[in-house]
């Protein structure tokens, strides 16, 4: 997995005593979501904010996912006053929701981030004409080759393209950012796989909403 | 797996044969997978027999390396594949040959869905099991499932959703089957990574099936459960 990919994360070991976590609340987040959060971070001043990743590829195993979140909230619990996990349902059929509410943390809204970057709502209402796109965002433009060419294996096997892609019509690109980089590699991606393009700028969508709702936790007077 | 010194297929024992075969599928050789079958088939084999303990066995150990993490899709796509070939051969003589009949499938991705190689694998295991199986393919709605289950007549409706947005429809249809006074008609089950068996009881299927193996066996189960139940 490309943990080396991602940007640069705050190691809690790093961050001095205590008495500061205890200030903060700690976001457990899916890796494909880690260059997002610190740009939402700083755009803001969420000082209050922590962030660990977990590898983004358990996107490709669902029945992972809910346990390794778990295992991490308990890993950080006792160092932070809060902890809200930064991932959708993303294929674990309600298992991630109920692991959550069990623990007593909260988490984003939504069946997974492609639905959440351009609003849960606009997205639903969607989705019934749009059936047969295939959505990137500027995480997976970036890692297209790790996230989607290679473990389809078309790296190997190019003639499973049309069984695996066969069905889908367009890839539409829900750009976070404004980036005219990023844009020509998703038309290209588009091509690659055989598939019409088109690009919708939806910049964060609801995830903002669900961090900026993230008050700083207050000391006790 | 090695391929340097070139194994002879036709010069193997049967049951090294099988092993090979086996072999075969697991590497996706499509060929390999069509000379085999001839091969079997020229020695007296069954069509049934070639199925069963060359394909549906190796095919089995694919499923259980998926399950396990150790295969990924693209490895099964090619196994499924080359399994395919070779029952294109077989299919026309197990009709002819008398192979067992189990029952009757109609299998669809959901409306809003058109993830489908799941449901692929699930109607080809069945077709190896000696279901006959239809196939309507990816984003069914309720008309489409109740037309084919209307001309088909199956024993069993199967339902693949592989997204939490499409895995509610599954109820959607079922309901619809229940309102009609149909639901008893026909075992219903239900699979795709993101189900549960909780899932399966909350929208009233008879079961939910984590992979095509366990479709295999629960279908099999329920079959001949149907058949012995009086006035059934
Ligand atoms: C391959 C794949 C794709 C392929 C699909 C190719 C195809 N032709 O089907 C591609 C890359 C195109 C794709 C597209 C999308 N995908 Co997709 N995909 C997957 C992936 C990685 C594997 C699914 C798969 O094929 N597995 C292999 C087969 C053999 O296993 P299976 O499907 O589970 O089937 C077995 C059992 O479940 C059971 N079974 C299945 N059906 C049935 C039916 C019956 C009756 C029975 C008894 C049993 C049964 O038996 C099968 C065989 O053993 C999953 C993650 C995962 N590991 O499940 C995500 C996943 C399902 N996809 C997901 C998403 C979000 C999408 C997209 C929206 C992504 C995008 N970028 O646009 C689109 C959806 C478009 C649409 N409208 O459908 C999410 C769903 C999240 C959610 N909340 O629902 C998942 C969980 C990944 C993730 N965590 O993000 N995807």
């Amino acid at each position: 997995m490309s943990g080396a990919a991602l940007p640069s994360l705050q190691p809690v070991q790093d961050v001095s005593g205590h008495a500061r976590l205890a200030d903060k609340i700690l976001l457990i987040a899916c890796g494909a979501l880690a260059r997002e959060i610190l740009d939402l971070k700083e755009a803001n001043g969420w000082a209050h904010l922590d962030l660990q990743c977990l590898p983004a590829n358990l996107h490709l195993w669902p029945d992972r996912i809910t346990e390794a979140v778990a295992a991490a909230v308990q890993q950080y619990r006792a160092d932070y006053a809060q902890i809200f996990v930064v991932y959708a349902d993303c294929g674990t059929g309600g298992q991630l929701a109920s692991k959550c509410a069990e623990l007593g943390v909260g988490m984003v809204e939504g069946p997974h981030c492609y639905s959440f970057f351009e609003g849960n709502q606009t997205f639903a209402a969607r989705a019934e004409d749009e059936f047969t796109a295939f959505y990137l965002t500027d995480f997976l433009v970036r890692q297209f080759d790790a996230f989607v060419w290679k473990p389809m294996g078309l790296d190997r096997h190019p003639e499973l393209r049309d069984m695996i892609f066969g069905n889908y019509e367009k890839l539409v690109y829900q750009a976070q950012t404004e980036d005219a980089a990023l844009d020509a590699k998703a038309r290209e991606c588009a091509a690659r796989l055989g598939l019409a393009y088109e690009r919708r700028f939806t910049g964060y969508g609801d995830l903002r909403g669900a961090l900026a709702a993230l008050a700083p936790p207050h000391h006790i007077p | 797996m090695a391929d340097d010194d070139e194994i002879i297929l036709s010069e193997l024992p049967d049951d090294e044969l099988v092993l090979q075969m086996h072999d075969d599928l697991y590497d996706g050789l499509k060929e390999e997978i069509e000379e085999g079958t001839r091969i079997l088939l020229d020695r007296g084999w069954t069509p049934y027999d070639v199925l069963t303990k060359a394909l549906v066995s190796g095919m089995k150990i694919v499923g259980d390396d998926f399950r396990d993490g150790i295969l990924f899709v693209p490895e099964v796509l090619l196994s499924a594949n080359a399994m395919k070939s070779g029952m294109t051969i077989l299919k026309p003589l197990l009709a002819e040959t008398g192979a067992p009949r189990m029952g009757k499938m109609v299998i669809g991705t959901v409306k809003g869905d058109i993830h489908d190689i799941g449901k692929n694998l699930v109607a080809m295991m069945m077709e190896g099991a000696g279901f006959e199986v239809v196939d309507l393919g990816i984003n069914n709605s309720v008309e489409k499932y109740l037309e084919a289950l209307d001309s088909e007549t199956p024993d069993i409706l199967g339902m693949s959703a592989l997204l939490t947005t499409t895995m509610p429809y599954m109820k959607v249809v079922i309901d619809t089957l229940k309102e009609k006074g149909m639901r008893e008609d026909y075992i219903v089950l239900v699979g795709g990574a993101p189900l549960n068996e909780e899932f399966g009881k909350a929208i009233g299927a008879d079961a939910y099936c984590r992979d095509a193996a366990v479709a295999v066996e629960t279908a099999k189960q329920l079959v001949a459960r149907r058949h012995n139940q009086p006035g059934a």
